[in-house]
């Protein structure tokens, strides 16, 4: 039981990374370090931290005005991820909330599915 | 075989002395040699031109004109990117920020991004874009002006950049970023998005800055 529950821990962190991969790292980059002012970290955000689950939603519906990260003012806003399931998106959560020594319990897929509900 | 030998050994001699010091990095010089007529003392002769980037002119996110005066004795990095991107820009434009940063104190550099947005990147655009990536125009200029004359000289730079509306964000345009000398000719294409190659992008430009 542990085990199992371990590798599907693995697993959405992993599908999230190659999905990040391809929706995130050409402006949040590999690294989660974003670029200067004009795309927000991910890594050690604070931003993020705070939104948590919320972050689906964001995913979902892009961003638009001015947001606070770390201190340091973005406008540059975020289009929005089209195509993605519940689930890819509650992988790309446990991935970016996990990854480049972000730390967060792991997000389920109902969690994900109430807070997108939130914000259709 | 002997003469064959000593054939080209002249023709090199020949072409070292009308060359001098014009290749001293050892980097390559792009592009196909042109050859043309010109006429000494009289005669005329065959020569061959030396592929180049012709001259230009387009403004940058301080509202200056830049041409080819702003970049003469300057080794200097070229690319085509837009503002609105987010595909490959975004990764090209923090590799790229690493040479900036190793070169930007130098008078006898220069970065030209040029924009293939001309509509939407307008010179407020880019002053917002350059400053929120926190650049100085004293080093790198980020150009917009005439839409047909962008994508003209990116030809020039052998660079693709063309407006397709299949295209991600509507333009489809290469990650490259050209190393040009001081004469104006292409030493090096990198690409942008691999951050090894643009190691040896910074490498070479500090060859070309030390040796030619």
């Amino acid at each position: 039981m542990a085990f199992s529950c371990g590798n599907s821990r693995e697993k959405t962190y992993n599908e999230g990374a190659m999905l990040y991969e391809k929706h995130c790292e050409n402006c949040h980059m590999s690294d989660g370090t974003g670029l200067e002012a004009l795309y927000p970290p991910l890594a050690g955000a604070d931003m993020l931290q705070s939104v948590g689950v919320g972050a689906a939603c964001i995913i979902k519906n892009g961003l638009q005005g001015k947001i606070m990260v770390n201190g340091v003012e973005f406008e540059t806003g975020m289009a929005p991820v089209v195509g993605l399931s519940s689930v890819e998106i509650t992988n790309i959560l446990n991935y970016i909330h996990n990854a480049w020594g972000n730390r967060r319990e792991f997000i389920k897929l109902n969690e994900v599915e109430a807070s997108l509900k939130a914000c259709e | 075989m002997k003469y064959v030998f000593l054939v080209s050994l002249v023709a090199l001699m020949l072409g070292s002395c009308t060359q001098e010091n014009e290749n001293a990095s050892g980097l390559p010089v792009f592009g196909v040699k042109l050859p043309i007529t010109k006429e000494v003392n009289g005669k005329t002769v065959v020569d061959s031109l030396e592929h180049t980037i012709p001259p230009f002119s387009f403004v940058d996110q301080d509202s200056a004109i830049v041409t080819e005066k702003t970049v003469e004795g300057k080794v200097y990095l070229a690319d085509f990117f837009f503002t609105s991107c987010f595909t490959i820009c975004p990764k090209v434009k923090k590799n790229m920020k690493k040479a900036y940063k190793a070169f930007k104190g130098r008078s006898d550099f220069a970065i030209l991004s040029h924009s293939i947005d001309t509509r939407h990147d307008t010179v407020g655009r880019l002053a917002w874009y350059a400053n929120k990536f926190d650049i100085s125009s004293d080093t790198w200029h980020l150009l917009t002006g005439d839409k047909e004359a962008i994508y003209k000289i990116a030809y020039d730079y052998y660079v693709t950049a063309l407006e397709s509306a299949d295209a991600p964000g509507g333009f489809d345009h290469s990650g490259a970023v050209v190393l040009v000398d001081k004469k104006r000719r292409i030493r090096g294409m990198y690409d942008g998005t691999d951050p090894e190659r643009m190691k040896q992008l910074v490498k070479d430009t500090q060859l070309l800055l030390d040796t030619e």
